[in-house]
């Protein structure tokens, strides 16, 4: 079974998926998705094991050999990506089923499980194919799944920030197509390696610009890349908790992801960075981000839509470091990637702990938290302090790398931002913290649910995560290290 | 794997003892034994680090964050003394703040006493830590963990407060402290702190882009705003919203002296002495904390409040450090390691008797203060003793280490820091002279019921002053150290 790990990864949740809908019994069903989660995990292990002993592995869909058929392409850098969103999907599992006994009709939940294992089948393979257009298709397996994951939520506006996303997403998902339309018409193939192959031969030319742009927009849309973000904050406050912790700590990262890879190995360093202005474009739409999604959170009254935009703004400090374009920078963003889905977990199921509790929408409603759920509070306290980037947890990590890069590039200004992003970040999560622990409770809100233990322990569980790999970076900067000399700057080092 | 856990010991004491005080205080009568044994095993701990180093050059690395530069801890002498100063202090402040809290009836006396302790955990830490990295790491966490100390009282003021110290404090060491690190190790490749200067040790032989330098000076000591040079000072008087022993800690300790400790440890052990000769910022930076040293003592002059009018003063003294370490000799950095001690000892005890004063009598504001030398004679003569030395008078600490500052300043021709040094002296005078003689010659505008201080009180203001008297008869404990930094 092992040689076919590349396909199970992706095939284990899509099964589940569809098992999922026909048995249609809600517990039942909590332990299918279980267990094909963590057999997921198991493959991608294993994945990550062979990736790792023997190097680069090439899976042939079907026995089709590349570059006609479908080939997926396993590297240490996607095996452990693979690896560790397999991971915190299993974690957000495990506390799922309280949340959505509470959040969900009963007769969606069945729905629910099918749409999540969906989704991350449809994630995983984003990260392990090695087609463009198989890309595509998963692409629009796991936006189609998150559709209906943001519109399952109780609140009614979860539907108007399906429909906005779904727009959205199929204007991203077109864009995309046409790029790698362009892009079959200038090589003949749709083999992501044999591409970059064929480029290698060609001169630069506008079809071959013009598909960088349409490509590069299309999976933007898809970051929340600012300012194509418009349908981020919405479909994250709306969704259930537990489809929200889900989207946060994953889907965005996986299309960075996608497009991390068309830069660096399928167009190549040279030919996109020989362009300033694209350089230019993602630094400044990165700052920007920065800088007007943290003053927008800000203001933000409802708590979900909060660090939704905050989402936005660490997407900004993940982009950039593609901007700063050195190992310093990559190092930065490639190690964001996986900090920020950490952090964001953890923020979301707290909240997702808060809705269980007590309904708790707006950021008024923490006043007193830290007498009332104190574990919760500190949560919620710690984690956001890992977004300002106090030393000691993730966020400093991935801060000091980009810092770093942009020195190595003299980029001043990018530093300087780098600080006072930080200090709006302060501002934001400063409001959080005052009310959790310098409020009087309101009244009225005496009457509460009990936090089940398992709902408790996977959120302190992502909390100490936040704090472990701040302290320990092995992991994590090792991930990073590898994915930036072996895979992406495999040829300029 | 021995060795790493000895050299942790003083920052894991005194966390482990936060979660000791959080267990056991509902037991009343093991309350003052735990606490007590805090500061008296961290102080143990120093002594063992101190034999089991080979006096001052060696570090411990005790794990890596980033390739090859982690967390990493050594003692030196600058570190040796400070880290003694803090933990001394800290026994002789738990003293004094268990018998405050007491009679004042604050709430959530175990709170405030498990953070004090990580607190001063993070300030151990600092003191020990042997690269850049991990002193920027306990530096931030020092801020975090004093939040909840400062806002402790929790009404409006007090998170007013609260909010201001994390900005500033947070702030600028983001804005300006993070980026002067990742220059250092962008420059040099490495963040350790190593004698003589790790930039002048990397750059000898090539050439040296002054103007570089020169900004980076300016972002280390606006970035450790702990210092509270001006503009970056406001925080020290807001947060004086905390309880007295709060302030104490803060305003003579911990926060306060890790700003200027690091400031200290970044130019001998960062820049090294030799690349900052001659650097434009130096002059720049000497005139911002002259101005910071004679604008505060003015607006000290019109303060009301006690603890504003100390804070004030705290932000003159601090400044002294700074300027003193500039002057950028070796005599310079004895100097300002002996304003450190000098003022830290004076400060608390002037801290702790204005805390009497508002225990006994609920007074805060000088005005009020007419007559009590007459009831409240160990307090009030404390009080005068604390002024005296920080006005520099001879026979207490302060009187010590304005000589060393003169001294140094003459040596090098200085004469502006003389000049400072004279104009605020004078403003020293004119600011306490008025408290003192209110104490001692006015009659009391009103009766009032004074009530009898603890004797923990008592005793802990008695042994502050008796340390200033020490120091001051034997200068050599802090120097004798001080001269070995190479």
């Amino acid at each position: 079974m092992n040689e076919h790990a590349p396909a199970l990864v992706v095939m284990l949740p899509i099964i589940g998926a569809v098992l999922i809908m026909l048995i249609r019994h809600n517990n039942l069903n909590w332990g299918i998705a279980l267990l094909s989660g963590i057999s997921t995990i198991y493959y991608s292990i294993i994945l990550y094991l062979n990736a790792r002993s023997v190097g680069t592995i090439s899976y042939a869909m079907g026995g089709w050999e590349p570059p006609v058929g479908i080939e997926y392409r396993i590297d240490e850098f996607n095996s452990l990506l693979i690896a560790l969103i397999a991971t915190v999907s299993f974690l957000i599992l495990v506390y799922a089923k309280s949340s959505l006994n509470i959040e969900l009709k009963k007769n969606k939940i069945s729905t629910f499980y099918s749409m999540y294992l969906l989704c991350l089948g449809g994630l995983i393979g984003i990260l392990s194919t090695g087609d463009a257009f198989n890309a595509f298709v998963f692409l629009e397996i796991s936006s189609l799944a998150t559709y209906v994951i943001i519109s399952m939520g109780n609140d009614r506006r979860g539907l108007l920030a399906a429909y906005q996303y779904l727009i959205i997403g199929t204007i991203g998902a077109t864009l995309y197509v046409i790029g790698v339309g362009l892009i079959f018409i200038i090589t003949g193939s749709l083999n992501l390696y044999d591409i970059s192959v064929k480029l290698g031969d060609i001169e630069l030319y506008r079809p071959l610009l013009a598909s960088l742009a349409f490509i590069t927009v299309g999976i933007a849309l898809k970051i929340a890349l600012f300012p194509l973000h418009a349908w981020l904050p919405n479909a994250y406050a709306f969704a259930p908790s537990v489809g929200t912790a889900f989207l946060a700590s994953t889907a965005t990262k996986v299309a960075i992801y996608l497009l991390i890879k068309y830069l660096y190995l399928v167009y190549g360093f040279d030919l996109v960075y020989s362009n300033q202005i694209f350089i230019f474009v993602v630094l400044s739409l990165s700052i920007i981000a920065m800088f007007g999604a943290s003053m927008i959170a800000i203001f933000q009254s409802n708590l979900k839509k909060l660090f939704a935009y905050s989402s936005v703004a660490q997407i900004g400090y993940i982009t950039l470091g593609i901007g700063i374009a050195n190992y310093n920078g990559l190092i930065g963003s490639t190690v964001h990637i996986i900090n920020h889905s950490i952090i964001k977990a953890a923020i979301f199921l707290a909240i997702g702990c808060l809705v269980f509790s007590s309904k708790i929408v707006n950021i008024d409603q923490l006043a007193g938290l830290g007498k009332r759920m104190p574990m919760v509070a500190v949560c919620i306290t710690v984690s956001s302090l890992s977004l300002i980037g106090v030393p000691g947890t993730v966020g400093f990590i991935s801060k000091w790398y980009l810092v770093l890069g942009s020195l190595e590039q003299g980029l001043w200004v990018v530093v300087f931002a780098l600080a006072v992003s930080s200090i709006l970040a302060l501002i934001y999560v400063g409001r959080i913290i005052e009310l959790i622990w310098f409020h009087a409770p309101v009244g009225g809100m005496v009457s509460q649910n009990k936090i089940p233990f398992e709902m408790i322990a996977v959120t302190v569980v992502m909390t100490i995560a936040t704090i472990y790999f701040g302290i320990d970076t092995r992991l994590t900067g090792d991930l990073a290290k590898i994915a930036v000399e072996n895979v992406l700057l495999g040829e300029q080092l | 794997m021995s060795q790493q856990i000895i050299y942790l010991l003083p920052v894991l004491i005194p966390i482990f003892l936060s979660i000791l005080i959080k267990i056991t205080w509902e037991i009343q009568n093991l309350r003052y034994p735990i606490l007590l044994s805090g500061p008296i095993l961290a102080l143990w701990s120093v002594y063992k680090i101190q034999q089991n180093s080979d006096f001052m050059s060696s570090s411990i690395n005790i794990f890596d964050i980033f390739p090859n530069i982690g967390i990493s801890l050594g003692l030196e002498p600058i570190s040796f003394v400070f880290i003694i100063m803090v933990n001394s202090l800290w026994l002789v402040a738990t003293l004094y703040s268990y018998g405050y809290m007491r009679t004042n009836n604050e709430k959530r006396l175990g709170n405030f006493f498990s953070f004090f302790a990580i607190a001063i955990g993070c300030a151990n830490g600092a003191a020990l830590s042997s690269n850049l990295l991990t002193l920027f790491i306990f530096y931030e966490l020092l801020t975090v963990s004093t939040y909840p100390l400062v806002t402790h009282k929790g009404d409006e003021q007090s998170k007013q407060s609260g909010r201001k110290y994390l900005l500033i404090l947070l702030g600028t060491s983001l804005c300006f402290f993070l980026p002067a690190m990742g220059y250092v190790y962008y420059v040099s490749g490495n963040l350790d702190f190593v004698s003589g200067g790790l930039l002048t040790t990397t750059l000898s032989g090539m050439e040296v882009n002054n103007i570089a330098i020169s900004i980076l000076l300016v972002l280390f000591i606006f970035g450790i705003s702990k210092a509270a040079v001006m503009p970056f000072h406001s925080w020290l008087p807001a947060a004086m919203v905390a309880p007295t022993p709060v302030s104490a800690l803060l305003h003579a300790v911990a926060v306060v002296k890790v700003g200027v400790f690091s400031i200290i440890k970044v130019l001998v052990y960062i820049f090294g002495l030799d690349i900052l000769l001659g650097l434009f910022s130096v002059d720049f930076m000497i005139y911002i904390c002259g101005f910071t040293i004679i604008t505060t003592s003015v607006i000290a002059l019109k303060q009301d409040n006690l603890k504003k009018l100390l804070a004030y003063s705290t932000i003159s003294q601090l400044s002294y450090v700074v300027i003193a370490i500039l002057i950028l000799t070796p005599s310079a950095i004895i100097a300002a390691s002996m304003h450190l001690v000098a003022h830290a000892v004076s400060k608390i005890t002037l801290f702790f008797a204005a805390g009497a004063i508002y225990s006994s009598t609920g007074y805060t504001k000088i005005s009020e203060m007419d007559g009590i030398g007459k009831n409240l004679k160990v307090v009030s003569i404390a009080f005068t003793l604390g002024a005296m030395s920080l006005v520099g008078i001879p026979l207490l600490v302060g009187f010590t280490s304005k000589w060393y500052i003169v001294q140094s300043s003459v040596e090098v021709g200085q004469w502006f820091i003389l000049l400072i040094i004279t104009i605020s002296t004078l403003l020293n005078i004119g600011y306490f002279t008025p408290i003192i003689y209110k104490f001692f010659f006015k009659n009391e505008l009103k009766e009032v019921s004074f009530k009898t201080l603890p004797q923990d009180i008592n005793l802990s203001i008695i042994i502050c002053c008796a340390l200033m008297v020490i120091l001051f008869l034997q200068p050599n404990l802090v120097m004798e150290v001080i001269s070995n930094v190479k």
